[in-house]
């Protein structure tokens, strides 16, 4: 697998961390329920499509990045830097 | 035996090599397998189940049979194909699977049994009683199965990995991959290509044909040197393309030094992984088999092997062969063994309606073979004639073809499914099915010559084109058209055993007991009868076996569907795949500036993380660890030790918003710091649970630097890199890991300040430099920075120097506390240091505990939102918690770390359990173990006996619970 980071260029994915659904981008407010806190935590969906995960260029220039992809046919279609995209 | 005039082998240079303990000529260009026919040796080995002799079948990597250890002792490689293991002098190979030897092997009598050892017969009859299984079905079944041994000893040899990049990379040296290569190479496109022999030609270099009215190899030659002259074109031969995956990226493997006799300093093999932004797939076609009675027998081989043991290496089976196919090609193998003046007594071609295309041979239309002759060689073979009548021949050797497969394995890595062609009664890849890979020649269906430079011309340039290279299709040479024609035969009808699959001896009749028995999926049918799952995957076996298992099941081809191609295509040695990973390799290994001196004073060395840190620092008469480590630790409470913690992480932040954005990740408020102060910080995850902890220090208004535990320090890195892009966009906050470019050390104890004083440049003293104070200092002219902290509970500093100077402010600070009664100190020392003060270390904080359980609640502070205080105020995290205690053994005996906690008459079992131990060691100062832990309500119940027990290592005592900290517990010491 290969992943586009805007810094770097294509590069192998072992040069990345991986952490999980971008959905961790949207975090709640520090005063919202517990059980907004609990679905931003646990609650994950397993898409059998496009996804929207989140990649750390740990080898690399240490940005974090929202890469979007395929689960069904493994395409990468494209990575953007965390610091310039919002959460779903 | 060798026919003159005839092969690639060079004549003039003989190599000598063994067999079996037997000392062999062969020809430099020999395979082992060539070599040995050429002596007339057919027999190369005994089959997995049966142990039935075997011969060689084919003339490349998919061969199922010829199997040998080549190489000797430690370096001893099981499972080599003889078939492409390139002959060199002094080659030592030996048979396997057979015992005593070759030629007489006792466990042949398997094949007596073979009633009874049928598909599925493992499962049938090993069922019950069950506990036959582990005493003796199993170990009996160990000892009879399998192929080639592992040595068990280590592997001395040299393996390398490495990555390669291209714009279209090539896979397979024939007419189509050549012609690709040229096509793409071209229009300026950087190529690779790969092929699996030592050299260009493919299926060229087994056949007697023209090329622009020339002999086909000439042409070969030509186009490999125009190849050759081009920097953009890079040709790696001996390369096997392993494997197809996501976003253009292949595996391959180079066999590099496995055909010479001494390695020269060269890896044995090197696994590639190639990103190629197109590929071409041109990996030609793979001859199959018809199954007929005893077909197995060494001397039948598939027609085109035979083709290409004459043409490339100039041997033959014997003096007399017959062939036997369904197609027009099989014809080639008769009219060229004619040609080299092998008497062919038969042509059996089993379509009525063909046409001999073999010249002056005797041809058999319509006729079968029904059952090959012989034991440890072919000696005949029986045809069946349409009208029934049986006719025996006696033969030598027999070439068959039941037709070819094109080589889609690659195209189905990622999960695509080959499609059924009637025409050529195979699979071809399917368009599209890995993104960025087309296919051409053979692979895809094209067995003629010049439609496979067509082919290959047109797939290298469209795979350049789509990358925005221009140019035009190159001019196809003139070459070979003749159609291939077949009409499908896979099993011809009869009694007696009909073999499949050589390697796993899978037979007709299993797959239609598979069938009978319900196992009518293929993939089922492939687990049950073990079809296709020896090392060669069922290359020459897997189609013919469903089709016989369609026609069981009343299917037609493409209902029954085929097993799943995975990677790699031909087995590729985990030491390729971890080169580099044997031993120290495995992992990096950092190293402190104060390493070699550490050593030199001998330091036992311990891994922490990647680093490695000093155990502790024998003197003289110190025969225990414990000796040394008391000593350490008196020697920092009544006098000054040194401690090189260069190794904690040390994260470098500026910007006018650092103190908010620490105020973000740490649970305490660090915006209100004063330049020129240090701060302790508790970090925690998102769930609220403990990340880390550490010192934070501002250096000035704008700069400052923190410190995390050594074994998280890239996990913080990464998450403030997390927080700070994720959340907190705005703020004017920049940070780096600055943790190798300082050297760090630990100066603790009472005399700490005496000894910094005699080395900095300008004194110290309580008042300018209280508690938790920072500053910048300079060391014989070279700015340092100074911090009073402290880990061991002592009055202490810690210098820092920019690492250059980490080595020899390291010995000088030795020396000088070894003057004034102290020295360095080691781990285990700084362990029980931190026990006694009750500080936590992972150990402690293992990321299933809280701020609440290490009593630092408080710490989170209400009046500001912080990563993880939403979540560590959910129910459950904050009441009824096992919280940290100190322990002291009351018994006799030692605390032990991993052991639980139980009321002092309770049973210890887990349903009664309290607590657990995570730290434990001897204080000098207290005269007693010391321990950590953690216990349900502990801090209520501090004075409680309670029964520490550790049932793997048979500990049992008393322990009483304390505070948590033991020494000192008003800190009078660290103040001063």
């Amino acid at each position: 697998m290969r992943i586009p980071c805007p810094i770097c260029g294509t590069r192998d994915r072992r040069e990345f961390y991986y952490q999980g659904a971008a959905s961790m981008l949207d975090r709640p407010a520090a005063e919202a329920p517990l059980e907004v806190w609990h679905d931003y935590l646990h609650l994950r969906d397993n898409p059998a499509g496009g996804t929207r995960d989140l990649w750390y260029h740990a080898s690399g220039c240490g940005s974090w990045l929202v890469v979007e992809r395929d689960t069904v046919t493994h395409e990468v279609l494209g990575a953007a830097l965390v610091e310039a995209c919002d959460a779903d | 035996m060798r026919i003159d005039g005839k092969g690639r082998v060079d004549r003039t240079r003989p190599v000598t090599y063994s067999f079996d303990g037997v000392t062999r000529t062969g020809l430099a260009g020999d395979t082992l397998a060539s070599a040995l026919m050429a002596e007339g040796e057919l027999l190369l080995g005994r089959s997995f189940k049966y142990h039935r002799p075997r011969g060689v079948l084919t003339a490349g990597s998919e061969e199922p049979n010829a199997l040998v250890t080549v190489r000797t002792g430690a370096q001893a490689d099981p499972n080599t194909r003889a078939t492409v293991q390139e002959l060199y002098e002094g080659l030592t190979a030996v048979s396997q699977n057979r015992w005593p030897s070759l030629d007489f092997d006792l466990l042949a009598v398997n094949n007596l049994a073979a009633p009874f050892l049928g598909a599925g017969f493992y499962y049938k009859t090993f069922m019950w009683p069950k506990a036959f299984w582990e005493k003796l079905y199993e170990p009996m079944i160990r000892r009879a199965a399998g192929l080639g041994a592992l040595s068990g000893a280590h592997d001395p040899d040299r393996y390398e990995r490495a990555f390669a990049f291209c714009d279209v990379l090539v896979i397979g040296g024939g007419p189509a991959g050549l012609m690709a290569a040229w096509a793409a190479a071209k229009t300026g496109a950087d190529v690779i290509l790969c092929c699996e022999e030592p050299e260009p030609g493919g299926r060229l270099l087994s056949e007697d044909e023209q090329i622009e009215g020339r002999p086909a190899l000439d042409w070969v030659q030509e186009t490999v040197a125009l190849l050759a002259t081009r920097d953009n074109v890079r040709i790696m031969t001996r390369t096997t393309v392993t494997g197809a995956f996501d976003q253009g990226t292949y595996g391959a493997l180079e066999r590099v030094a496995g055909h010479l006799p001494e390695a020269d300093g060269l890896p044995l093999e090197c696994f590639w992984r190639i990103a190629a932004r197109r590929a071409v797939l041109a990996a030609g076609a793979l001859e199959r088999h018809v199954a007929f009675r005893d077909n197995d027998r060494p001397g039948v081989m598939m027609a085109g092997a035979m083709r290409a043991y004459l043409h490339r290496w100039g041997v033959v089976p014997g003096q007399s062969v017959a062939v036997f196919g369904n197609n027009d090609d099989a014809h080639r193998t008769a009219r060229d063994m004619a040609h080299a003046g092998v008497d062919v007594v038969a042509l059996i071609d089993s379509r009525h309606d063909a046409e001999n295309r073999a010249g002056d041979v005797p041809f058999y239309p319509g006729w079968q073979v029904a059952r090959a002759h012989g034991g440890k060689a072919l000696e005949a073979i029986t045809l069946r004639a349409p009208n029934g009548r049986h006719e025996k021949l006696a033969v030598q050797g027999l070439g068959v073809s039941g037709g070819w497969n094109p080589s889609v394995h690659l195209t189905c890595h990622t999960g695509a499914r080959p499609v059924w062609r009637d025409d050529i009664a195979a699979f071809v890849p399917r368009d599209g099915a890995v993104p960025g890979l087309s296919v051409a020649g053979a692979a895809r269906g094209t067995f003629d010559t010049s439609g496979c430079l067509r082919d290959g011309a047109e797939a290298g340039l469209e795979a350049a084109q789509a990358l925005g290279f221009s140019g035009a299709l190159p001019h196809l040479p003139q070459a070979d058209a003749s159609p291939y024609r077949l009409r499908r035969l896979w099993a011809v009808a009869g009694k007696g055993r009909a073999w499949l699959d050589f390697q796993n001896d899978v037979t007709v009749k299993d797959v239609k007991q598979a069938a009978a028995e319900n196992y009518v999926s293929v993939e089922h049918m492939k687990r049950y009868t073990t079809q296709g799952m020896a090392t060669d995957q069922g290359k020459s076996s897997n189609v013919a076996a469903l089709a016989i298992l369609a026609d069981a099941t009343g299917r037609d081809i493409p209902e029954t569907g085929t097993t799943t191609f995975r990677p790699p295509y031909s087995p590729v040695a985990i030491a390729a795949l971890g080169a580099g990973a044997q031993g120290m390799g495995f992992a990096p290994q950092r190293f402190t500036t104060s390493h070699k001196a550490s050593v030199a004073m001998g330091a036992p060395m311990i891994e922490a993380g990647l680093w490695y840190r000093p155990s502790y620092f024998p003197r003289k008469g110190e025969t225990h660890w414990r000796h040394s480590c008391d000593r350490e630790v008196t020697m920092v409470r009544e006098a000054v030790g040194i401690c090189d913690v260069s190794t904690l992480g040390k994260i470098d932040l500026q910007g006018r918003d650092v103190g908010a954005f620490l105020d973000f990740v740490y649970t305490n408020t660090f915006s209100t710091l004063k330049p020129g102060r240090v701060r302790y910080g508790l970090m925690l995850r998102e769930d609220g649970h403990v990340m880390d902890d550490g010192t934070t220090a501002r250096l000035s208004d704008k700069h400052w630097v923190m410190t995390t535990t050594t074994a998280a320090a890239g996990e913080v890195m990464r998450h403030l890199d997390w927080v700070k892009q994720a959340f907190c966009r705005e703020m004017d906050v920049r940070f780096i890991s600055v943790t190798e470019q300082w050297a760090q050390f630990a100066v603790a104890g009472p005399n700490s300040r005496a000894l910094l004083n005699g080395l900095l440049d300008s004194p110290v003293d309580d008042e300018s430099f209280p508690f938790m104070q920072c500053g910048p200092v300079t060391v014989g002219g070279v700015e340092a920075r100074l911090f009073r902290i402290s880990f061991s509970g002592e009055y202490a500093y810690e210098l820092a120097v920019p690492a250059r100077y980490g080595a020899s402010l390291f010995d000088l600070l030795v020396a000088r506390a070894e003057g004034m009664g102290g020295g360095a100190y080691g781990m285990e020392a700084l362990n029980v240091l931190r026990i006694e003060k009750g500080h936590i270390t992972h150990s402690e904080i293992h990321g299933r505990v809280t701020a609440f359980d290490i009593g630092f609640a408080r710490m989170v502070s209400g009046k500001k939102d912080c990563i993880g205080k939403a979540l560590a105020a959910r129910p459950g995290l904050n009441e009824d918690r096992e919280e940290l205690v100190g322990l002291r053994p009351v018994s006799a005996g030692h605390l032990i770390a991993g052991g639980h906690l139980f009321g002092e008459g309770a049973e210890p079992v887990s349903a009664n359990d309290q607590g657990y131990v995570t730290s434990v060691g001897y204080s000098p100062a207290m005269g007693c173990d010391l321990g950590l832990g953690f216990l349900r309500n502990g801090r209520a119940r501090h004075g409680e006996k309670l029964r520490l027990v550790d049932h793997l290592r048979g500990v049992d005592i008393v322990v009483q619970v304390t505070d948590p900290v033991a020494f000192d517990p008003e800190g009078g010491r660290l103040r001063g």
